[in-house]
């Protein structure tokens, strides 16, 4: 589904990401996790074409990711960011429609879209009509999940969706969310900090630091298989159960 | 409202561009405005065309830039200004040198008037009478005579040490300031004083003006400059306006300029009954009730014009510049390479001194009256909306503007759908400062004769009126405040409501 091939990026003198290849199977969730800076979230944002790699190439589908197609390709994208990334001048509802308007779908499919969507994620038809700033922070990460998967697209990319939240309204979303993928089959990559959170999604986990991949595997491989010392500190500063203790 | 207002200005603009008429100018000071209207009033009398009088243009380089253009076709100036601030020579020439030095410029000098406005010693009435002077050479004999003079006067070269010389005078002056002078030599305090030799309060004072025997002083006689087609277009009016030759002697303009500025008669009046050969100097009793009371000059008939007039030179300029300051803005945002270049040159827009500005844009445009004014109103106007809308723009918070970036929106879209209303508190604060500032600046526009509140300033300054002065600055300070309200209400209406909410909540 999306293929990276020895892409990497620089500020100035600092390394954002060195040269790493990373292929992103079709229909399965793969989390990206590490500390900040590590990298992860200029992975996932040069996925979209948020941000252009100094080396290398995006492949997305059968297609490289180039600044002609990229407004094309990103319809086939959902992206999702921490707080949802909403726009305040406008009610949830026309949030969520805004490109599907812009494309001019026919109105009766947005419509139906809309309450379909609103039905999935558990959003009530008044909330819709509110501004972003009246709901609540787990109300508008879910507008933002709607908004994202208005075009239905096939790649769903979701950026520390949730690292906005309360834990209460963090578990339930991510219990919402894991039902949601598995029901829609969609091919998803999600970054996050938190290891409890990539091992509930993902089977498939991508550990980052410093702009490299250090390992990639399930939790188990990561819990009893640790590439380098690091991957074992990190697990042990998430507080994994099952982590080993230092010696 | 808006629509009727803009026609109007249109309206307007195009009888100010295209009137066939024989046009006068005059000078923002009460002598220029007298010489103007008699100059106005005589030309209408000959009954050849529409006359009209461009009153108060500000300042010499202003009016002659007009008569340049063609916006006026004459108006009264003196030989000494013309010589010294307009072709910079040394010396005062005569009427007809200086008929041939502005030739070049297509410009005549003619009709002396019969008086000259220059520096002048007078003494007290009671001292002249008793020491029987008429002459500045007879100072020389009465050195015991305590001379005050303003310090201006004093110290330039051509001033007082080269008066002193000349004449040959024992004298000590002290300095005083002018507007002292007056009561100072009534009191006999002092015996003798400079003076303009047509000031106003020659005649209230009743002072004696001595005749500079040795022609000491460059002559400021009083002409009338033209443009060299005038006497060929309108030969009747020009004829008329050459009786006027030698038709005003010095003490004559100086009752006029007392009746206008002491007794507060308007110009057309003192004009008019100069013309139909009444005496100037009227009794001192019904003087006081021709200076008319703040409140009825505030409320004169031509509030209403005025009114108006500042209103759509505001709204003349605003627009526009909406029109492209918006743009520039978000052209300086975008463009990381041209934006300090924008920047940098509408704020240079901004510190050119407004007359500097007016001055360049008649010469420019050919033209005086309202499209100039307009013109410079646009310029000013544009830096608070150019860096209002760039720095909204570059307020956008990060995470939304990608958000946008990533749904695949295309630029222009974004553009409309996203960053301009996000934008759009700032946006408008922006116009709301230029608007503002405009009601402000709109009134420097009186100085060419473009109308509005500044008109009633320019006659307030000209001829020391402060009901007058007034009666024009506090509508426009008013009218400032309710521009200032109106944009609040605006901003109700204007600003998404989902943005008004999130302001509400910071509070």
């Amino acid at each position: 589904m999306v293929k990276l091939d020895n892409v990497s990026k620089r500020y100035g003198a600092r390394v954002a990401l060195h040269p790493v290849d990373l292929e992103i199977p079709s229909g399965e969730t793969t989390a990206l996790i590490g500390p900040s800076g590590c990298g992860k979230s200029t992975l996932l944002r040069m996925i979209v074409g948020l941000v252009r790699p100094d080396t290398g190439v995006v492949r997305i589908g059968a297609e490289v990711l180039t600044a002609d197609n990229v407004e094309r390709l990103r319809h086939g994208i959902g992206y999702v960011i921490q707080d949802g990334g909403l726009f305040p001048h406008l009610s949830c509802a026309q949030n969520v429609v805004l490109l599907a308007r812009h494309l001019g779908l026919p109105k009766a499919q947005i419509d139906a879209r809309l309450q379909a969507l609103s039905a999935l994620v558990h959003i009530p038809a008044d909330a819709l009509d509110r501004y972003p700033q009246q709901l609540s922070g787990g109300q508008r990460q879910r507008v933002g999940l709607m908004r994202a998967l208005m075009l239905d697209p096939k790649l769903l990319l979701l950026d520390e969706p949730l690292g906005a939240l309360d834990p209460v309204t963090r578990f339930e979303l991510q219990t919402e969310l894991k039902a949601i993928f598995e029901q829609l089959s969609k091919t998803v990559v999600i970054v996050t900090h938190d290891m409890g959170e990539a091992g509930f999604f993902a089977e498939d986990i991508v550990m980052m630091r410093e702009g490299r991949i250090v390992q990639r595997g399930s939790i188990a491989d990561l819990l009893e298989r640790p590439a380098e010392p690091y991957v074992s500190q990190f697990m042990r500063a998430q507080r994994v159960p099952g982590a080993p203790e230092p010696a | 409202m808006s629509a009727r207002l803009v026609l109007w200005v249109l309206c307007s603009v195009c009888t100010w561009c295209h009137a066939e008429s024989i046009n006068v100018g005059s000078k923002r000071f009460t002598e220029s405005y007298i010489l103007g209207e008699i100059l106005t009033q005589t030309a209408r009398r000959a009954g050849e065309g529409t006359v009209a009088h461009q009153q108060g243009l500000g300042n010499t380089g202003i009016v002659f830039s007009a008569l340049k253009s063609g916006a006026v076709d004459l108006y009264p100036d003196y030989t000494g200004t013309v010589a010294f601030e307009l072709l910079r020579l040394k010396d005062a020439p005569t009427v007809e040198a200086l008929k041939r030095l502005l030739a070049p410029y297509g410009i005549g000098a003619a009709i002396p008037l019969g008086f000259s406005n220059t520096y002048a010693l007078a003494v007290s009435e009671a001292r002249g009478k008793a020491l029987d002077l008429a002459r500045i050479s007879q100072l020389a004999r009465q050195p015991e005579l305590k001379i005050g003079l303003s310090q201006e006067f004093m110290n330039r070269r051509d001033g007082w040490p080269a008066l002193k010389s000349a004449y040959g005078l024992p004298h000590e002056p002290r300095g005083l300031d002018h507007g002292i002078a007056y009561e100072a030599l009534a009191a006999g305090q002092i015996d003798a004083m400079d003076v303009y030799s047509t000031d106003a309060k020659i005649v209230r004072y009743g002072v004696r003006v001595l005749d500079d025997d040795k022609r000491f002083f460059p002559p400021y006689d009083a002409v009338v400059l033209y443009r060299l087609d005038f006497p060929g277009r309108y030969p009747k009016t020009w004829a008329a306006l050459q009786s006027l030759e030698n038709r005003i002697d010095t003490p004559a303009m100086a009752r006029m300029n007392a009746a206008a500025e002491l007794d507060g008669r308007p110009f057309s009046k003192v004009a008019a009954d100069f013309l139909d050969g009444a005496s100037a100097a009227r009794p001192r009793g019904d003087a006081a009730a021709e200076r008319s009371s703040f409140l009825s000059v505030l409320f004169g008939p031509d509030l209403g014009r005025v009114t108006l007039q500042h209103l759509a030179l505001v709204l003349a300029s605003l627009v526009p510049a909406i029109a492209v300051g918006i743009p520039l803005g978000v052209w300086a945002h975008r463009s990381r390479r041209t934006a300090p270049f924008i920047m940098a040159f509408v704020a240079l827009l901004q510190t050119i001194p407004a007359l500097a500005l007016l001055a360049f844009l008649i010469t420019l445009m050919g033209r005086i009256g309202p499209v100039p004014a307009v013109v410079a109103l646009f310029l000013y106007a544009l830096l608070p909306i150019v860096r209002n809308t760039a720095t909204g723009l570059a307020d956008i918070p990060a995470p939304l503007g990608e958000s946008a970036l990533a749904l695949g929106l295309p630029a222009r879209t974004r553009l409309r759908t996203i960053e301009l209303p996000l934008a759009s508190r700032s946006i408008l604060a922006g116009i709301k400062t230029s608007a503002v500032i405009g009601v402000g600046t709109a009134t420097i526009a009186a100085f060419i004769g473009a109308g509005g509140f500044g008109e009633r300033i320019v006659s307030g300054l000209a001829v020391n009126d402060t009901a007058m002065l007034l009666a024009g600055a506090v509508p426009a300070a008013v009218l400032a405040f309710a521009v200032q309200w109106g944009f609040d209400a605006l901003e109700r209406r204007l600003v998404p409501a989902g943005l008004r909410l999130d302001g509400a909540r910071a509070e």
